[in-house]
C-alpha cells in the first residue's frame, strides 16, 4: 500500500496546481460567468499538456494514467475551473479507444486545437441533445443513436440556457435527420464504448468534486477561525466546528475513493466500473453537504454574491447533476456488483 | 500510489481465514452472544497454538512480527467472522502498554502469560461521573507503605467476571490539573474488596460495574510513573491504530445480500431486483469502501512512521456513524422480518441485520463519542479553537 503519489504525479499537481493558482482565481471565475468559460484559462491547460496527457502516444498524445489525471482532476475542482477539462479528456479518450479513420481524425483535430470535442451523457430525447456538459463552446458532440456512435456538429441553432453552476451547457438540436447525417465513428458497439466513458466520467468529476469539498472545507474552516460571537470564535462551537469535521472526514474519505477508483482503471479492472460509480455517488454527496456547511457557516455573508463559497455551492450541485444523482450512481454500484436489474 | 494492501497480507488473510474456517463456528457465534462474553477459552487456545494471539508482536515473544499493513489484513478477518477477541484485545492492550512502561519484573510477569492466553487483562477507565471525560476520575487510590488502597467505582468493566487483572486509572492527586493527577496500576481482581456486578448492553453483550473498597495493591504494580498515568493511557490508546468498524459494515452488506438473493417479493422475484434494495445495497458497499480506506490510511501512515493526527479519529467517527446509519436503512429495506431477532430461527441470515443495528450504538460511544472525535478533527485536524 502507497497512498503518496510519486514524485513525478507529485510535480504535475504542482504544474497544474500553479496554473490555476494564477488563472482561474475566484475573480477569473466570477468573471467567465455565466457562460463558465475562460478561453485564457483553456488555451493554457491545453498548451501544458491537458488533452495530449488523456490519450496514448500512438494518438500523439503522451498516455497519462487514469490516476494521473485524476490528480489534475482534483486542481480543477479545488479552482472551480472555468474550462472544459473533464468533458474534453473524456471525448478524447472515447476518440482514441473507438478507433477507426474518422474517430482519428477527429482526435487529431481535437488534440491541434482545430475542434473541441464533448461527450453528451444522454441520448436524445424529443429531437434535442439536453444539457450537453461543454455544449455551449464545443464544436461537436459525441452521442450514442441506437448501436451507432456518432459524432454530431453542433450549430448556431444550439441554445445556452442559463444554470445554477454557470456551465457552459447547451440543448442542442439532434433530431433523426441531423443524426442520420452525424459521423458514425463506430457500428455495433456504441452502448459499451459509452458506458466505459461514462466510467472515466465519473471518476473524473469524483477528483474534482472531492478538490472542491476540501477547498470549501478550508474556505468554512478559515472563516470560522477569525469570526467571532457571543465573545468567541465560532469555530469554538461545536454547532459549528463539529459539522466541519464531518465535511473534513467526508473529503478526506471522497479523495481517497476517487484516487483508488481511478487507480484502479489499470491496476484492478474487474472492479472500475463499479469503484468509478461509488466515487462519484459519494464525492457528489460529500461535495454537495460540504458546500451546503461551509456556506451555512458564514452566515447572512454566505448568502452574499461577494463571498467565494457560493460560488463553490452552485458548482457542486451544477457538475455533479448533469451527469447523475448520488442516488442514481448508488445504483449503478448495485449494476456493477450484481449484474443489472433483470439478470437475478 | 497502490490501494493494494502488500502480497504478504493477502497471504495472511488466507491463513487467518483458514484458521477461522477450522475454529469458528456458528454455534460458537452464538454462543459468544447468548452469554454476551466475546471471549472463549478453546478458541483462545487455538489462537496461541496457530500464533494468531499476538501476530503483531516479535517472534522471540511468540508473535509474527507482522506489520501494520498485514495487521489490518488480519484484523478485518477477524472481525468479518465476528470472532470472540474481545478479552483477548484488551489483555493485549495492556501488555503492550507494559512491554512500554513497565518495569522489568512486570514484564517477566505479565507478558508470557497474556501471550500464552493464561490471563485475561480488562480496562478500568470509566466512572459513573466519567466517561468521555475520562481524566475527570475520582476513584482514589492513597498510598501506604509499600502498598496503595483504592476505593472508588468503575462503568463498563467488560469481562470483569473472568478477568484476572484490571488496568486501573486511579486519582492520586487532587491538587493539580485533573490530567496530572492520575496514576495507573494493574489490580488482580481476585482478592476482598472487589465486587463485580453484572450489567447487560443492547448489543447482548455483558459488562460490569467494579466496586473497590479497600483494595489493596503492591506499589509493584503501578503502572508507569505516580501521576503519571495519564501518559500510560495515552501509550494505550494510540497503539489503537487502525479503529475502525468497516468490518462491521462488511458483514450487515454481507447478510443483506445473502437477504436480497434468496428471498423474493408476492411476484416469486428476488428482492435483489427491486431498485430500493439495490439503492441500499449500493450505498452499504460506498460506505464500506471509505471506512476501508479511512482505516487502511492509518495503518500505512503507522507502517510509514507519518504522524497520525486527526486520520485515526476520522476513521474511527465515519465507520461508526456509517454503520448505524446503513444499518437502520437496512432495517427498513427488508421490512419486517428485519425484527427477528439474532439467532432466532425464523430470522433472515441469521438476524444479523437486527443485530448490527443494536451492535451500532455502541459503537459511536465507547472509544470515545462521536462527538470526542469530531472535537479531536476540529480542533488538531482543522485547527479550530478549542471549545469551552
Amino acid at each position: 500500500m502507497d497512498l503518496r503519489p510519486s514524485d513525478e504525479q507529485l510535480q504535475l499537481i504542482d504544474a497544474f496546481g500553479a496554473l490555476y493558482a494564477k488563472e482561474s482565481t475566484a475573480e477569473r471565475v466570477r468573471e467567465a460567468e455565466p457562460l463558465g468559460f475562460d478561453d485564457r484559462l483553456w488555451a493554457q491547460l491545453v498548451e501544458l499538456g491537458a488533452l495530449s496527457m488523456a490519450v496514448g502516444e500512438s494518438h500523439g498524445g503522451w498516455g497519462a494514467s487514469m490516476l494521473d489525471l485524476e490528480l489534475v482532476a482534483e486542481q480543477h475542482g479545488r479552482a472551480l475551473g472555468p474550462a472544459p477539462l473533464l468533458e474534453s479528456q473524456v471525448a478524447c479518450r472515447l476518440l482514441a479507444r473507438t478507433g477507426g479513420a474518422a474517430a482519428t481524425a477527429l482526435l487529431a483535430a481535437a488534440l491541434a486545437g482545430e475542434r473541441l470535442v464533448t461527450l453528451s451523457p444522454r441520448a436524445p430525447a424529443s429531437g434535442v441533445l439536453a444539457l450537453v456538459p461543454a455544449g455551449a463552446v464545443a464544436t461537436d458532440v459525441i452521442v450514442r443513436d441506437g448501436d451507432r456512435l456518432v459524432a454530431l456538429p453542433i450549430g448556431d441553432d444550439r441554445t445556452r440556457p442559463e444554470n445554477v453552476g454557470s456551465q457552459p451547457l447547451a440543448d442542442v438540436p439532434a433530431d433523426r435527420s441531423r443524426l442520420a447525417a452525424a459521423t458514425v465513428l463506430a457500428e455495433g458497439s456504441a452502448a459499451e464504448l459509452v458506458d466505459r466513458a461514462l466510467d472515466d466520467w465519473l471518476v473524473l468529476t469524483a477528483g474534482a468534486l472531492a478538490g472542491m469539498a476540501e477547498r470549501a472545507v478550508a474556505i468554512g474552516v478559515d472563516y470560522a477561525a477569525e469570526r467571532e460571537a457571543f465573545d468567541q470564535k465560532i469555530g469554538a462551537f461545536q454547532a459549528v466546528g463539529h459539522r466541519l469535521a464531518d465535511s473534513a472526514t467526508a473529503s478526506a474519505g471522497a479523495t481517497l475513493l476517487a484516487r483508488e477508483a481511478a487507480w484502479a482503471d489499470e491496476e484492478e479492472p474487474a472492479r472500475r466500473g463499479e469503484l468509478a460509480a461509488m466515487a462519484f455517488s459519494f464525492a457528489a454527496e460529500t461535495a454537495r453537504d460540504a458546500t451546503d456547511v461551509a456556506l451555512h457557516v458564514h452566515g447572512g455573508y454566505g448568502f452574499m454574491l461577494e463571498y467565494d463559497i457560493q460560488l463553490y455551492y452552485r458548482r457542486s450541485r451544477g457538475w455533479a447533476n448533469v451527469l447523475m444523482s448520488p442516488s442514481t450512481a448508488a445504483r449503478r454500484v448495485a449494476d456493477r456488483r450484481y449484474g443489472p436489474r433483470g439478470s437475478n | 500510489m497502490d490501494f493494494r494492501l502488500g502480497p504478504s497480507s493477502e497471504a495472511r488473510r488466507t491463513e487467518v481465514r483458514e484458521f477461522l474456517e477450522a475454529h469458528m463456528s456458528l454455534a460458537l457465534e452464538e454462543r459468544v452472544y447468548r452469554t454476551g462474553v466475546s471471549h472463549d477459552e478453546d478458541f483462545t487456545r487455538a489462537l496461541v497454538e496457530g500464533g494468531w494471539m499476538a501476530p503483531s508482536w516479535p517472534v522471540e515473544f511468540g508473535g509474527q512480527g507482522l506489520d501494520p499493513e498485514e495487521m489490518v489484513a488480519v484484523g478485518e478477518e477477524l472481525r468479518l467472522a465476528d470472532a470472540p477477541m474481545y478479552g483477548i484485545g484488551t489483555t493485549m492492550m495492556v501488555a503492550t502498554v507494559i512491554r512500554a512502561v513497565g518495569t522489568d519484573e512486570q514484564k517477566a510477569e505479565i507478558i508470557p502469560k497474556a501471550l500464552a492466553g493464561e490471563i485475561v487483562i480488562v480496562l478500568g477507565f470509566s466512572e459513573p461521573e466519567a466517561g468521555s471525560d475520562v481524566a475527570a476520575t475520582v476513584t482514589r487510590a492513597v498510598p501506604d507503605g509499600d502498598e496503595w488502597v483504592i476505593n472508588g467505582q468503575k462503568m463498563f468493566t467488560t469481562n470483569a467476571q473472568i478477568g484476572d487483572y484490571v488496568f486501573l486509572l486511579t486519582r492520586t492527586n487532587t491538587e493539580v490539573a485533573k490530567h496530572k493527577g492520575l496514576t495507573m496500576f494493574l489490580v488482580p481482581l481476585h482478592q476482598p474488596g472487589v465486587e463485580i456486578q453484572a450489567v447487560f448492553t443492547l448489543s447482548g453483550e455483558r459488562t460490569n460495574i467494579v466496586y473497590y473498597n479497600d483494595v489493596r495493591v503492591a506499589d509493584a504494580w503501578r503502572i508507569g510513573d505516580v501521576d503519571g498515568g495519564w501518559h500510560a493511557m495515552t501509550v494505550a490508546l494510540t497503539n489503537e491504530h487502525a479503529a475502525g468498524f468497516a468490518a462491521a459494515i462488511d458483514r450487515l452488506l454481507v447478510a443483506a445480500e445473502a437477504w436480497a438473493r434468496t428471498t423474493t417479493d408476492d411476484d416469486g422475484v428476488p428482492r435483489l431486483e427491486d431498485g430500493t434494495v439495490r439503492e441500499a445495497l449500493g450505498r452499504t458497499a460506498i460506505d464500506l469502501e471509505v471506512s476501508r480506506l479511512l482505516q487502511r490510511r492509518v495503518a500505512w501512515m503507522a507502517a510509514t512512521g507519518q504522524a497520525i493526527v486527526a486520520e485515526g479519529p476520522m476513521s474511527k467517527l465515519f465507520s461508526s456513524e456509517a454503520l448505524s446509519a446503513r444499518a437502520q436503512d437496512m432495517v427498513e429495506v427488508v421490512g419486517p422480518d428485519a425484527l427477528r431477532s439474532y439467532f432466532d430461527p425464523s430470522a433472515p441470515a441469521h438476524g444479523v441485520i437486527e443485530h448490527m443495528l443494536r451492535f451500532s450504538l455502541g459503537t459511536t460511544i465507547y472509544a470515545g463519542t462521536s462527538e470526542i472525535h469530531r472535537n479531536m478533527i476540529a480542533q488538531r485536524g482543522l485547527g479550530l479553537p478549542r471549545n469551552r
